[in-house]
């Protein structure tokens, strides 16, 4: 949880007039990094936070990497892999790779490493990153086999990305307590002190695999502190304490960017944000029942005009129920502009020319949430607003209890559709439309390892859903990144920053 | 005076205990510790098999004796986030609070007394009026907007101080005078009327007829006197200042026991929210404990009723 204590520090420091000095980092090699939270355990398996994938990718490797230009997958600790058929995937791994800590690497630490994740008993987290295989068998020195329990396409995904490989021999002995305090990967950057929650020092690891295609770090040392006070942290930034922050508030972003004495970057994030209508009734008997009124919704929302006035950054419209950069995503889907005038129209049609009233949920963004009800409001829509803290909002659209909401979505960072419009649209607890053809045509996206089949499944889903508007997509979320102009940074859509890229310059 | 001891002493055992037993009750009624274990994607069995395997399913009174019992041998159990044992845990956060804790103490007393006895000499003398003006700002500022201004002025534009952090005695500066500042008003005006207070009485008359040395009626037989509720206050403040300074560890980005303590609320960390308390109460009850013996030792008077 990131509190503020809305201090606009940046004015202040501003008005005073900041002095312009040296910053450390670039002088010692070293990339001082801040975040907002503790992390619960630095080992990849036992937390679930952000931060913690971020250092995951820095300090592990996987058996394959997605590019994150080209959302290719590409081999890493693998050198190839073959799907022997629909449950069962076989790697050739790549030799002469060492841990961190010398051990070498090859077919053992990965079924190991495997095995080890599949045992529920071990209590991984997130267990959905690790239920999906039954177990892995070694076949060879550097090949091994994955059984799946069934069809997993988005296998190749998550094997590009939380799941990466630990040192058999250290980790049995060690521990997740052992790797929290000294972890051992095979990845760019070898950790040399944890100090747990508070402060992680790294150093680029000199033996890093050079077919990697992280490629080698640049950038000598990284220093992440925990820094939970948005202000303090950016206090740290201007007086070259710190050299890069991220999440910075839009406004804030705008001013230090105004300042011009650091980069400031925005990169659009896999989050979308959405209305969700109780267009089967699983609510009650109501007007989103009704297909005209939910797409006089749709013609009614000026999503141009909120992403520009309030999201702002890279955010873009979306018109299909998924991220554009995810497998199996489609633009060439029914869309609906911003025409209060044709949603009127609907809305008679409808048999509610003078509108009605709703009840509309919310969690966060209380200033888009407001926005589109005054868009409501001018074609005859009042809303009782409730805006609920998170898990009060998911129970109760989960419980059915909601007619109509806005909610949003980040997909795991999970590049694939099976992650956004499987989860909200096969029958699950988040469906409202709960409709068979959509059903299956997703069920046949989700367990298919065919590309062409997965594809035109979810297009066939993913229009029908527009169609039909039984879910209506907004835009896309964005993240603001500040940090000196010693240092060349490239953001990401997926949100892990990847400063083994990161150069000085 | 072993005998008024004693009876502090069972006092303050008796302290601890209830506020133990009601902290305890409350946060295991307010919120379901298996729930918050088991996480997000559990599923109600798994819930379940957590609430049985670590007994949440016995009645309250069943449990918190459990607790008491390991809590007395030392051991506060696990903390759900961390995986680590509360205890060490504890151990580990505590010596940045503390020293912050004892700095800003020393700093509040060596700004507050001074300038409270300087303050009662010459009353609405200038001296008096910096004093009142000095402890009616520290009353009014949030510690929050103060810690931030300083930051603004010492950090980032005079660069003589670092931003966050506590490796260096530098780091402590900042934490210490916000902390410290916010509890000198108290010290000071208390100070102030007791020594007012005390300086009318006929005992000090008698002392300037006899023809002391004005330091000596001063400090000797008037700030004796005057100092037995600063004491009491005192310990109270610092008492404070080893359990809230939660504000001002988190804006310097300290990594103490009271952040420890807002974030593990804030992530149902029952535990280690549990042993805090405890910890924290403990300070209270062992600092009051202490001021209560000090007093006895001043002021003759308290001990023998």
């Amino acid at each position: 949880m990131k509190r503020s204590y809305k201090m606009p520090l940046v004015t202040v420091a501003l008005a005073v007039g900041l002095s312009s000095g040296a910053y450390a980092g670039k002088s010692d090699d070293t990339l001082n990094i801040a975040f907002d939270r503790e992390l619960e355990s630095i080992d990849n398996y036992y937390n679930t936070a952000r931060e913690g994938i971020v250092i995951s990718r820095m300090v592990w490797d996987g058996l394959l990497y997605r590019d994150p230009k080209t959302n290719e997958y590409l081999p890493n600790l693998a050198t190839s892999f073959k799907w022997v058929d629909s449950t069962t995937l076989q790697f050739d791994l790549r030799q002469g790779v060492k841990f961190h800590n010398g051990e070498p690497f090859d077919a053992d630490d990965v079924v190991f490493t495997l095995n080890y994740l599949a045992d529920p008993a071990n209590g991984a987290k997130p267990q959905n990153n690790v239920n999906w295989w039954k177990n892995a068998e070694k076949l060879g020195d550097y090949k091994v086999q994955l059984n799946l329990k069934t069809e997993f396409p988005a296998a190749l995904e998550f094997l590009s990305g939380p799941i990466v490989m630990y040192p058999n021999e250290y980790y049995s002995k060690a521990g997740p307590e052992g790797m929290a305090l000294k972890p051992v990967g095979t990845g760019p950057y070898q950790v040399t002190s944890v100090e747990p929650g508070k402060r992680y020092r790294m150093k680029k690891y000199d033996g890093y695999h050079a077919g990697s295609p992280k490629g080698k770090a640049s950038i000598g040392n990284i220093v992440i502190r925990t820094i939970a006070e948005s202000n303090t942290q950016l206090a740290e930034l201007f007086s070259g304490g710190i050299d890069w922050i991220w999440k910075v508030k839009p406004d804030q972003a705008e001013r230090i960017k105004a300042q011009g004495q650091f980069t400031v970057k925005n990169s659009s994030t896999m989050r979308i944000g959405y209305l969700n209508f109780d267009a089967s009734g699983r609510h009650s008997k109501n007007p989103m029942n009704d297909v005209r009124v939910r797409r006089a919704i749709a013609h009614a929302i000026d999503r141009e005009g909120i992403v520009k006035a309030l999201v702002k950054g890279e955010s873009i419209v979306v018109d299909s129920l998924c991220f554009p950069s995810q497998f199996g995503c489609t633009s060439d889907v029914p869309k609906y502009d911003y025409n209060p005038e044709k949603a009127k129209k609907l809305l008679a049609e409808a048999g509610y020319p003078n509108g009605f009233e709703t009840p509309f949920l919310a969690y966060r963004n209380r200033d888009y949430a407001e926005a589109m009800i005054s868009n409501l409001n001018a074609v005859g829509i009042t809303t009782k607003f409730e805006y609920l803290k998170y898990a009060a909002f998911r129970d109760k659209v989960q419980d059915g209890a909601s007619p109509f909401n806005f909610g949003t979505w980040g997909s795991y960072s999970i590049n694939d559709v099976s992650a956004i419009t499987s989860h909200f649209q096969k029958g699950t607890k988040d469906d409202y439309a709960r409709d068979p053809e959509v059903i299956k045509q997703l069920e046949i996206g989700d367990t298919s390892v065919d590309a062409k089949v997965r594809k035109d499944a979810y297009k066939a889903a993913l229009t029908r859903i527009a169609d039909q508007a039984y879910m209506f997509p907004l835009w896309s979320y964005n993240t603001n990144y500040a940090f000196t102009k010693d240092v060349d940074f490239t953001p990401t859509p997926d949100e892990i920053p990847r400063f083994f890229t990161a150069t000085w310059k | 005076m072993l005998y008024y001891s004693l009876k502090r002493f069972a006092l303050a055992l008796l302290v601890a205990l209830t506020v133990s037993l009601i902290s305890f009750s409350l946060l295991y009624i307010s919120s379901d510790p298996a729930i918050a274990m088991a996480g997000e994607t559990a599923t109600d069995a798994d819930i379940e098999a957590i609430r049985q395997l670590y007994g949440f399913d016995r009645p309250i009174l069943v449990q918190y004796f459990d607790w008491l019992q390991r809590a007395l041998a030392g051991d506060l159990g696990q903390s759900y986030y961390f995986r680590t044992n509360v205890s060490a845990l504890i151990a580990e956060r505590l010596p940045t609070t503390m020293t912050l804790g004892v700095t800003a103490i020393l700093f509040a007393i060596t700004l507050a007394v001074p300038l409270g006895v300087a303050a009662a000499i010459r009353p609405n003398s200038l001296i008096d009026r910096i004093a009142l003006f000095l402890s009616v700002m520290g009353q009014a500022l949030p510690s929050f907007w103060f810690a931030l201004m300083l930051i603004v002025l010492l950090s980032v534009n005079l660069r003589l101080l670092p931003t966050s952090g506590s490796d260096t005695w530098l780091h402590l500066v900042m934490p210490t005078v916000v902390l410290g500042y916010y509890a000198a008003p108290a010290i000071m005006r208390l100070t102030r009327t007791g020594m007012l207070e005390v300086l009318s009485t006929d005992y000090i008359r008698t002392a300037r007829a006899k023809g002391l040395r004005p330091p000596v009626v001063l400090f000797k037989h008037a700030l004796r006197n005057a100092i037995i509720p600063v004491v009491s206050l005192a310990a109270v403040q610092f008492g404070f200042m080893l359990g809230g300074s939660i504000v001002v560890e988190t804006i310097f980005a300290l990594h103490g026991a009271g952040f420890l303590a807002w974030e593990s609320i804030t992530r149902n960390d029952l535990p280690t929210v549990q042993g805090l308390i405890l910890v924290f109460s403990l300070f209270y009850i062992v600092l009051t404990f202490f001021a209560d013996l000090i007093n006895a030792w001043l002021d003759p008077r308290i001990r023998i009723n």
